[in-house]
């Protein structure tokens, strides 16, 4: 009985540890967004949206190198893509932090479980997937 | 329209999105799909972009509250992952060379599905028959704390939620929703994993599912920022709130009132779908 109730102290510090990364970045990224939100209405507030047709090759920000680039021009819209990208990359940080605790654990099957789904979603990161 | 006055619109109806959808357990992106193609005419891949972000906003922003009601089970979260992963990026790949009639017709489907089990009284069907083979094996048996000290739970039919999972993760790819109803079949239903365990453990594994198929779609040009900004902050904003009001209200009535919106924005969106209006 009190080795379970260790256990649960233990592994509820953990998940308070991770509740807390988890606001943190989603904190961080809605500030990001906020700011790239702000520029971009301050510069293009008054032009004509146009979204009725999907067109894959509009805002030109698709890939993490073009979000980068346009992130040392300073464009408000690809400032909003980096919040939105720091945001993506919160729950991953997540699975990344699980596979540690389960190595620390030395529970090898879910250190190979975690590590598929990391490498699934690795693998959606080349762009190989959209053709 | 000018940008401005769609950003605020957007902005205005993704709060409410959020706060009523937090309130309801329905989640933000069922309602804000609608809001967008049927109300505003967005193409319905540029809502499905916008949609899966708020969708890892609000799953991850909740998770640090989630933590002082109940516990996840990181191993069932992680084990379904590999489900849920794979068939989430399956879904986000085909939904581009599907027709935008064919999508909105699904989506009204799981619409009206979701809107059901948000009306129907959950039974808690979990026990602590600790026979599966499988659960053994993968370790997936728990504890809980309760008033009166831990409680174990045992976990069943491990195969037949991982293929419910499987079906989660398709819809929740091809939509760009948290498809939480279907999850709730497989962890409650099938799978009979007590409540306190299974909403915790479905929204941590609402945030990887999304990501997984959010960078499919952040590649594929599906996430406009002039879109996205407006909906991540509102629905996230609105979510954040109706977290603090859920605590001190009672949602009965408002699951019925509400459950009849969202089968009325079911059937619109399966007849613009069928009329090819979308």
């Amino acid at each position: 009985m009190s080795s379970i109730r260790k256990n649960f102290f233990a592994d509820r510090d953990i998940q308070l540890i991770l509740g807390t990364l988890l606001r943190v970045g989603v904190i961080a990224s809605m500030s990001v967004v906020l700011v790239g939100g702000f520029l971009y209405l301050l510069s293009d507030h008054a032009m004509q949206i146009d979204y009725r047709v999907f067109n894959p090759n509009k805002s030109g920000l698709s890939s993490i190198p073009a979000i980068f680039i346009g992130l040392r021009e300073l464009d408000p819209k690809a400032i909003i893509q980096f919040g939105t990208l720091l945001l993506i990359f919160t729950p991953v940080a997540r699975v990344v932090f699980s596979i540690f605790s389960f190595l620390i654990e030395r529970d090898y099957l879910y250190v190979l479980i975690g590590s598929f789904v990391l490498l699934v979603i690795l693998y959606s990161l080349s762009d190989k997937l959209v053709g | 329209m000018s940008v401005l006055l769609f950003t605020f619109i957007v902005l205005a109806g993704a709060f409410l999105a959020g706060l009523v959808g937090s309130l309801t357990g329905l989640g933000g992106g069922v309602i804000i799909i609608p809001l967008l193609t049927l109300a505003l005419g967005v193409d319905i891949h540029y809502a499905i972009g916008a949609s899966i972000v708020s969708v890892i906003a609000t799953s991850s922003g909740s998770a640090a509250a989630y933590v002082k009601e109940g516990i996840t089970n990181i191993r069932i979260g992680m084990f379904l992952e590999v489900a849920t992963t794979v068939s989430a990026v399956i879904g986000a790949v085909i939904t581009v060379y599907l027709n935008p009639g064919f999508i909105a017709v699904v989506f009204g489907l799981i619409l009206l599905f979701s809107a059901a089990m948000m009306v129907i009284k959950k039974v808690d069907r979990s026990d602590n028959d600790t026979s599966g083979k499988l659960a053994v094996f993968l370790k997936l048996n728990g504890t809980y704390p309760t008033e009166n000290g831990a409680k174990n739970y045992a976990v069943h039919r491990v195969a037949g939620g991982f293929v419910m999972m499987f079906f989660a993760g398709i819809i929740s790819g091809l939509l760009g929703i948290g498809s939480g109803a279907l999850k709730v079949i497989a962890m409650d239903n099938i799978m009979r994993i007590p409540f306190k365990v299974s909403t915790t453990t479905s929204n941590f594994m609402m945030g990887v599912t999304a990501a997984a198929s959010a960078i499919v779609y952040l590649h594929r040009g599906q996430i406009d920022p002039g879109i996205a900004m407006p909906v991540t902050i509102g629905v996230l904003t609105g979510a954040t709130i109706g977290s603090k009001i859920l605590v001190r209200t009672k949602t009965d009535k408002l699951k019925v009132v509400f459950a009849v919106v969202v089968t009325f924005l079911a059937l619109q969106m399966i007849y613009n779908g069928l009329s090819g209006k979308l």
